[in-house]
């Protein structure tokens, strides 16, 4: 995200880390989520879907922080993000 | 940390269930602001706990009159013009139902724009989206009454020698209890004022701007990123400000908010205590 000041409380802040997923065949290729990511996760693919549109691909997986954004601005229902499971045995400091 | 991508459900958005599934992809053009305000509709009708099975929705003709078709719920596609009689009737029969009507600026506010403005000045209860696109999109983007003052379309190739009208001061006007607007970019102030609309008592009104690449757009060299933009940077969000100050002008800057939150009887509520008084 560009930032115009670094926040004070940035480095013991935690943001919330998501997953990203797409609907290829659903998607037209707007590029709404693309441009409007505030983490800049997504790009535009190579690949056609059926219907002959660039669906977005995920760029920085581990970027993505689980706004929403991408999933709420899309127009066609083809894109929605979920927070990333931790796994509590491999990583157990980490409680609910 | 391991990611977890969950197979059984990668395929399921979470506006899923809420969607006639079998009729996605919809019909709107790609970049087609439309999606957008439906999908904050949806969200807002998902997070209102209400009990799905009283809350309807209901459309007129046009691009946006195809959104009844595609939510999962009780909804109808009327008439040209037609949607607000056509809740107002659902309405008053069943006066439990919450109904939403959703359509475009040419469907609520040109052929049906009487049917607009007695609904309000009757504070009938329900909760009117009017997507706003500037033109009549279905028709092959003809002048509309929402069209800015200069603005290009197949029937103005020279520029639109009229003035549009002010939506929030029309629906103020005539007595709508809750007015906003809001832009598809700020949809989650949409979501969020949609919910609000649904939850109020009374006649409720927010016009959402979105843009129209394949008609609008074109004519007045507009691709919808760059719609997205002017949205981002000419848009003031001014809670409260006076109605009769919300002319549309994308140049000079989109006053954005809510604008009218206030409470008065609603039809029903009039109807019941004049005619049916207690002897
Ligand atoms: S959830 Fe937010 S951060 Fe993640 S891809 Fe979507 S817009 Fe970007
Ligand atoms: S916003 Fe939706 S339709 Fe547009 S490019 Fe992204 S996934 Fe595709
Ligand atoms: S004609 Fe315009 S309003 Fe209608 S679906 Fe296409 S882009 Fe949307």
């Amino acid at each position: 995200m560009e930032l115009w000041r670094i926040p004070l409380d940035r480095d013991h802040i935690q943001t919330m880390q998501g997953v990203v997923y797409i609907l290829d065949e659903r998607c037209k290729g707007c590029g709404y989520c693309i441009e409007f990511c505030p983490k800049k996760v997504l790009g535009v693919s190579k690949h056609f879907n059926r219907k002959g549109y660039h669906p977005p691909i995920v760029k920085h997986q581990t970027e993505c922080v689980n706004c929403h954004f991408c999933e709420i601005i899309c127009p066609e229902f083809a894109i929605y993000s979920k927070p990333l499971s931790v796994t509590e045995s491999q990583n157990p400091q980490v409680t609910v | 940390m391991s990611i977890q991508s969950d197979q059984s459900d990668q395929q399921t958005h979470p506006l899923d269930d809420l969607l006639r599934k079998d009729r996605i992809p919809h019909i709107w053009c790609p970049g087609c602001g439309i999606g957008t305000a439906f999908s904050a509709c949806l969200y807002a009708i998902k997070s209102s706990k209400l009990d799905l099975d009283h809350v309807s929705m209901v459309s007129g003709i046009g691009c946006s009159g195809r959104g009844a078709g595609y939510i999962n719920l009780d909804s109808f596609h009327t008439t040209h013009g037609r949607a607000i009689p056509f809740a107002t009737g659902l309405k008053l029969a069943n006066p439990d139902l919450t109904v939403v009507v959703f359509s475009g600026d040419g469907d609520l506010f040109a052929i049906g724009g009487n049917h607009f403005i007695h609904a309000a000045r009757r504070n009938m209860d329900l909760t009117v989206i009017c997507v706003n696109n500037l033109n009549y999109g279905m028709t092959g983007g003809q002048v509309a009454a929402t069209t800015p003052h200069l603005a290009k379309t197949t029937t103005t190739p020279a520029g639109n020698p009229e003035t549009p009208f002010n939506l929030p001061l029309l629906a103020y006007a005539s007595g709508a209890t809750y007015v906003a607007r809001w832009t598809i970019l700020h949809t989650r102030d949409l979501t969020e004022s949609i919910g609000e609309a649904i939850q109020k008592k009374g006649f409720s009104f927010i016009e959402v701007l979105a843009p129209c690449p394949v008609n609008y757009g074109r004519r007045n060299k507009l691709k919808p990123l760059d719609v997205l933009r002017i949205y981002q940077e000419k848009s003031i969000i001014k809670h409260f400000a006076s109605p009769s100050e919300l002319h549309l002008d994308l140049e000079k800057g989109i006053t954005l908010g809510k604008f009218v939150d206030q409470d008065k009887p609603t039809w029903l509520d009039m109807y019941y205590k004049t005619t049916r008084k207690k002897s």
